[in-house]
């Protein structure tokens, strides 16, 4: 009796899983990286020419009749010199269940909070995945439940988040890192729970005409490390992470006029027995048609703040940020955004561009480049960057 | 909806006047093709966009659709991108609204951002075909002024040939000319014009299918432009109609799972 039921179940088990390979789909991309820094590094352990792969790959399915969802993203980086860019991650392992006015999802997961596009202030569940792009855009898996309760007057979010994952940082070999590399293996936690203190969000969000709002709470371990100096196992001096615990209210919003759209994004935060405001406020204005073309240029203009001033742990306390983002709206999808962050009060500049390009039905071109330019100041977090001026191309196949 | 009865209203008085201007004739068409094709409800539609340049090169993106009818405003739609690969899971979801701004957001899934974008550009290309936003929103009778010109003949079919002047003011176009088939009161054929008033694309409709005994829809369109000799073929491969769909399908929660 118990046999056959146990058959029954393994039959059953089975014939689900062969079920959801059959009505599943995959779908990824891998793409082959090359940067070159144009000048010598600050450490001889580092290089001027880095190779690196990629694959990233999606399965899904669906069931329930769209009701529920399974999602799986794995993400894996082979890197020829730096050990700690060559790392995998579980971007998604995720379920989905739809009710009529609520969503409920559990397991690993991506969450973008936030409307800027300088620095994403509000945007605190994920962690920063550092080594895959130092504009912190790229981001580890969280594990989470979270319930979505859809009303008329807003959506409310809420997250029980309860494992932490830590920022990841180039090592030894690798550039783009602070002059004592951070050695991983040792991070500091303010929680006596450490990476399985759990923590808690609600956010709300909103939209009214032209105006889309936002409200955030969280509750649990910063995902912004500070630094101590330590040694590593081998007795080199290294920083060691420290994750302190925090409280953060944030807000966003975003006014869309015709071709304007005003943005700000502000927080408080308490950390560190210490509590202060920063805030990313702009517009973006897109010119259609230029040119007498189908382009569009859009021209992108914030302000970054935080209160601490020169003793803020951001390199941004008091900037400005300057962007022109051309979108050709052509079969191949061309854009092209160029970009600087200027410091107001001293010399530093970070310039960027980043373009892309479809170059074939399923192929695509990505150049960055980044410019670190007038990094006098010692105590800037930019500082140990300031040699590491880069180009790099990305040709993806997307499958 | 009110809007519709006042000018069905109209309509009937100026039916029965003898003199009948131009403008009055076109707007009466434009209201019959209007109330003909209310009460779909919803649909969900599978296509395929085939680009070609000058040269003749080709290439091709797959898109669902989703559409709610809204009565009263502009419909709700979403909209995903399943090629090309580069852009698979990109999801669009537009409120669009007869007189105020339309609502659009779009879902950039590497990032997992949902981004309120502006709607003021309807003039530019979608996914670099030669289909402006403006060609393929939901067409609502305010949206233009009309002229009736003629009654004609086209592929063998009586149309009515009759001229709309976009009342949008950033609209590409000054005028369009379309030749709307008298029986199913649907488009086989629209020119648009240029803001130098030149002739810039061409439009023609095929393979026409009733639905749900009620709403006909075309099977293929092709859009040609004369000015860069590119041109884009948009294949409707299916059409599905009474799938029950509601608001909360087309909210900001929905455009994220969008699959």
């Amino acid at each position: 009796m118990r046999k056959g039921f146990l058959s029954l179940f393994v039959v059953s088990l089975t014939t689900l899983w062969i079920n959801m390979l059959s009505a599943s789909e995959w779908s990824g991309d891998v793409s082959f990286q090359a940067r070159h820094f144009s000048q010598d590094a600050l450490s001889s352990s580092q290089f001027n020419q880095y190779g690196s792969v990629a694959i990233k790959a999606q399965w899904y399915h669906e069931w329930d009749d769209g009701k529920q969802l399974m999602t799986f993203s794995p993400f894996t980086r082979w890197d020829h010199h730096d050990k700690e860019r060559t790392h995998s991650d579980i971007r998604e392992l995720s379920w989905l269940k739809v009710f009529n006015a609520s969503e409920l999802r559990v397991g690993v997961r991506k969450v973008f909070w936030g409307v800027s596009e300088s620095q994403h202030l509000v945007d605190v569940i994920n962690q920063t995945d550092l080594v895959e792009s130092m504009d912190g855009e790229q981001k580890l898996g969280q594990p989470m439940i979270n319930y979505a309760m859809i009303q008329d007057w807003g959506t409310v979010d809420l997250f029980i988040l309860p494992y932490f994952r830590e920022r990841t940082f180039a090592g030894v070999n690798g550039r783009l890192r602070t002059a004592l590399y951070v050695d991983t293996t040792s991070p500091i936690y303010e929680s006596g729970d450490k990476q399985n203190h759990i923590d808690y969000a609600v956010r709300w969000i909103h939209s009214i005409g032209d105006w889309d709002i936002g409200l955030s709470h969280f509750d649990g371990t910063s995902r912004d490390p500070l630094f101590e100096a330590g040694l590593d196992a081998s007795g080199n001096p290294v920083l060691r992470p420290v994750y302190n615990l925090m409280q953060q209210t944030g807000l966003d919003l975003q006014a869309t006029k015709g071709a304007w759209l005003w943005k700000v994004e502000a927080i408080n935060r308490h950390i560190n027995n210490e509590s202060y405001y920063a805030a990313t406020a702009g517009f973006e204005y897109t010119f259609n048609g230029v040119f007498e073309s189908a382009s569009d240029i859009g021209l992108v203009v914030e302000y970054l703040y935080d209160d601490r001033n020169s003793t803020a742990t951001t390199p941004f306390e008091d900037d400005y940020m300057l962007g022109l983002r051309w979108t050709k709206n052509d079969a191949k999808d061309t854009t092209v955004l160029v970009g600087v962050i200027a410091d107001r009060d001293d010399s530093s500049r970070l310039y960027s561009i980043e373009a892309s390009r479809r170059l074939a039905e399923g192929w695509k071109l990505n150049i960055e480049a980044r410019v670190f330019n007038g990094i006098t100041d010692s105590n800037s977090p930019l500082y140990s960057l300031r040699q590491d001026d880069f180009v790099q191309v990305e040709v993806g196949y997307y499958f | 909806m009110k809007g519709i009865i006042l000018l069905s209203g109209l309509l009937a008085f100026s039916g029965a006047s003898f003199a009948e201007t131009a403008e009055e004739k076109g707007l009466a068409i434009a209201v019959e093709a209007d109330k003909r094709d209310q009460g779909w409800g919803d649909q969900a539609t599978i296509s395929k966009m085939i680009l070609r340049n000058s040269q003749g090169a080709e290439s091709t993106r797959e898109i669902r659709g989703k559409a709610l009818e809204v009565e009263g405003d502009g419909d709700k739609s979403l909209t995903i991108f399943d090629t090309p690969a580069d852009v698979k899971g990109t999801a669009f979801l537009s409120f669009t609204h007869t007189l105020d701004a339309d609502e659009q957001w779009l879902y950039l899934p590497a990032l997992k951002r949902v981004k309120r974008i502006s709607s003021s550009n309807k003039s530019g290309p979608f996914m670099g075909s030669e289909f402006a936003y403006e060609d393929i929103s939901s067409q609502e009778v305010a949206k233009y002024k009309y002229r009736f010109i003629k009654d004609d003949k086209f592929n063998g079919r009586d149309v009515f040939v009759i001229e709309r002047i976009p009342q949008y003011v950033k609209s590409g176009y000054t005028k369009q000319i379309t030749w709307l088939d008298k029986e199913m009161y649907q488009p086989l054929k629209i020119e648009f014009y240029d803001r130098k008033k030149s002739l810039l694309k061409t439009l023609t409709q095929h393979d026409y299918k009733k639905h749900v005994n009620k709403f006909w829809r075309p099977g293929r369109l092709e859009m040609v432009n004369h000015q860069t000799g590119k041109s884009t073929t948009l294949i409707w491969k299916s059409y599905k109609f009474n799938n029950g769909f509601s608001s909360r399908d087309f909210d900001r929660n929905s455009l994220k799972r969008a699959r």
